[in-house]
């Protein structure tokens, strides 16, 4: 008899204290992926919202082919695109009040954008001048995280803090599906839901972490049912559909900023492109999978609902154009100037006041160059 | 001046009493961890905290040390100041990522836009009978971070002045509490208690005029034991505290050195790319023609932390140091 056998032989009752402390039924995500366009519920969109989302759509759209054309003239070290991504990246960026806080990662500049961060300053981690271009308590966006998922415990502080002191303020932090894998994530939604934190977790699934498929990262349902476990609610979208996201991610907002607590949205979408320009992305996929998704793109599925509303025609079409071109201009001038760069920069703020060592160690650069400046080194 | 009555205190009640005092002073100040509140820690740091200011402000998190320390950085980032307890050394390593790709470097990422005043107590070191992965002297691993302060205090009162010190710090500091020195006593006036000890300045516990030794933390009591035994064979040890290892007190050390001429520098975690050769070679090359003999070092084997029954043998003890003051008899050696 196997040990599981025996187990079966003996049934514990739970000890009274022990009670369910949540019906898992209403955390559990739908079985489809939430959507609107295509359906009779797109008639109910509000005309404003289509629009304003389907302008920053195509200046997203613009701006990460600029980005991509910016690494190919060595302008930028690299650049991870979103394409096919813009309606997740857009729809975080305004869903948020200027209180609110944004928590992206790498691939999220277009997030980081569309909040109202100057594009060049979004892009200096990546150009290599700086870490963080910006100052994130301008826009209440914290710096681009590399490292996997450790930004989102940063969301989960920030919106306890913030809470703690009265502000109804909620933090929005975007991760990726490999990112889900990674213990920080399992910390993160583990203290939100504890501490009922007003965080909104944003996966966006675009299918690949670098080349490794979603398949071999998780054997969840899916990963909006991860949230169960954590006692929060998991919603599933579809990531491509603007309308979708901005809807459901408003909700998860609200309920946030009514005392809710925090949502795991996953965003089912794709990633068109290499994971970054140093990816080959035909080594792991096929170009017919790529082909489906790119039929599901989301500037065309919102495109063809304000077409057929009558909302959009061919001048409105070439009007957001142009102003997607204008932001693509404004960029590639502004990247084609070599950033002014000034060395002791390296010492400044590593500490508020510098060590006796980093004070030495700035001696010495600003001697060299001195030296350099009168051509001695 | 007003004499006060100075009572046996002990380094825990002292700590206790920085963390209590800076909660009142200043209602940005946040505790929290794993058994933090209720409990009062596992070391009974933390009594009472919960109590006097809430589970608001004394906070038990769940168990987590990356989540605690992530946490932490948001807290901070929206203007507290959170003062995390590791509970053991070895138990923060789950929390490296955020020291070192987050809590270190946010000032600098963010050219001064995002200062982290996070202080991060981690009780460390052995002695005290502990089972694996609750002894190890990590420091090594803090002072190859930069961005980071290191801080140790070996004194009751300095236990006090430097967490005042680390909590009051716009910068994120690594506070290392020696824990086989938590029950260690001293005369104290916890009504009155000393002041704040600025971090980075390392002070002469013992004067002394024929070699130097380098120590802190729970090796500084064993330095000065040795110190007082040294004196029957005729040596006349000058003892140096270092306090904070970020920064380093450079000019306190060599100033030692250069008085005696002979330099051993003794702790506990393991020697190979351990504090003593950063130390050494800091003092090799400030003063070359100041010493009698290469410096030395005295630390723990280069090994896992031992089990706790063998852990005598591993512990740098007075018998150990001073046989290397021995060895500081260079001339009498060649």
């Amino acid at each position: 008899m196997t040990v599981m056998e025996q187990r079966g032989a003996y049934r514990p009752t739970p000890p009274p204290a022990w009670q369910p402390r949540t019906d898992p039924a209403p955390l559990l995500p739908d079985a489809a992926p939430y959507r609107v366009l295509g359906t009779e519920a797109a008639a109910q969109a509000d005309p404003g919202l289509l629009r304003r989302l389907y302008a920053q759509l195509v200046r997203g759209r613009r701006y990460n082919a600029q980005a991509t054309a910016l690494t190919k003239q060595g302008r930028l070290a690299v650049y991870p695109s979103s394409v096919g991504q813009e309606a997740c990246e857009v729809a975080a960026a305004l869903v948020l009040e200027d209180r609110d806080w944004l928590f992206p990662s790498y691939r999220d500049t277009l997030a980081v954008v569309a909040r109202g961060v100057d594009p060049v300053q979004a892009l200096t981690l990546l150009r290599g001048d700086w870490h963080t271009g910006y100052n994130p308590r301008e826009h209440r966006v914290a710096p681009l995280c590399t490292p996997l998922a450790t930004q989102l415990p940063h969301a989960v502080g920030l919106a306890h803090a913030a809470r703690l002191k009265g502000d109804d303020v909620v933090a929005l932090a975007m991760v990726g599906d490999g990112g889900t894998s990674e213990g920080d994530f399992h910390e993160a939604l583990n203290f939100a839901a504890v501490w009922q934190a007003p965080v909104v977790f944003l996966v966006q699934n675009n299918g690949f972490a670098i080349s490794v498929p979603l398949a071999k990262q998780t054997a969840a349902p899916s990963l909006a049912h991860k949230a169960v476990g954590y006692g929060m609610p998991g919603r599933l979208v579809d990531g491509n559909d603007a309308v979708a996201m901005y809807d459901v991610l408003s909700e998860a907002v609200r309920h946030a900023r009514a005392g809710g607590g925090p949502t795991l949205v996953e965003a089912v979408t794709y990633r068109v492109e290499a994971h970054t320009n140093a990816d080959d992305d035909k080594r792991y996929r096929a170009d017919s999978e790529v082909t489906a998704w790119r039929e599901h793109d989301p500037i065309d599925l919102l495109e063809k609902e304000l077409t057929a509303r009558g909302l959009l025609d061919e001048d409105g079409i070439r009007a957001a154009r142009d102003d997607a071109e204008t932001l693509a201009a404004d960029l590639r001038a502004r990247m084609n100037q070599d950033p002014a760069l000034d060395p002791m920069d390296l010492f400044a703020q590593v500490y508020a006041e510098p060590t006796p060592q980093l004070r030495e160690q700035r001696a010495q650069l600003r001697a060299e160059l001195a030296a350099e400046a009168e051509g001695t080194h | 001046m007003t004499t006060v009555a100075l009572k046996p205190a002990t380094m825990a009640q002292a700590l206790t009493r920085a963390m209590r005092d800076a909660m009142a002073a200043d209602p940005t100040v946040h505790v929290m961890g794993e058994d933090v509140g209720t409990l009062g820690g596992v070391f009974r740091v933390t009594d009472g905290l919960a109590r006097e200011f809430g589970e608001d402000r004394c906070t038990d998190t769940p168990l987590a040390e990356a989540g605690i320390l992530g946490a932490a950085v948001g807290m901070a980032m929206y203007g507290l100041r959170p003062v995390v307890e590791m509970q053991f050394d070895a138990f923060a390593y789950p929390a490296f990522e955020q020291l070192i790709s987050h809590v270190s470097r946010m000032r600098n990422r963010t050219r001064g836009a995002m200062p982290l005043p996070i202080t991060v107590r981690v009780p460390y070191g052995g002695g005290i009978g502990g089972v694996e992965h609750h002894s190890d002297s990590s420091e090594a691993y803090y002072m190859a971070t930069p961005g980071l302060h290191v801080v140790t205090p070996a004194t009751v009162a300095d236990a006090y002045g430097l967490l005042r010190a680390a909590i009051a710090s716009d910068d994120p500091v690594v506070f290392l509490e020696p824990k086989r020195l938590y029950w260690s006593k001293d005369s104290w006036n916890p009504d009155e208690p000393s002041a704040v000890e600025p971090i980075g300045r390392a002070v002469v516990r013992r004067p002394g005029r024929s070699a130097t030794l380098i120590t802190y933390g729970p090796s500084l009591p064993v330095c000065l034991e040795a110190a007082q035994a040294a004196e029957a064979e005729g040596w006349d040890l000058e003892v140096v505290d270092l306090r904070s290892l970020v920064p380093f007190d450079d000019e306190t050390v060599c100033a030692s050195v250069r008085r005696t001429g002979r330099a051993l520098v003794v702790h506990e975690s393991g020697g190979f790319g351990g504090p003593g050769g950063e130390i050494a070679a800091r003092v090799t090359e400030r003063c070359f023609h100041h010493l009698e003999a290469p410096v030395l070092r005295v630390a723990g084997f280069d090994i896992p932390y031992p089990p706790p029954m063998l852990e005598r043998h591993h512990l740098p003890g007075v018998d150990r140091v001073l046989d290397a003051v021995g060895r500081l008899q260079w001339e009498a050696q060649r």
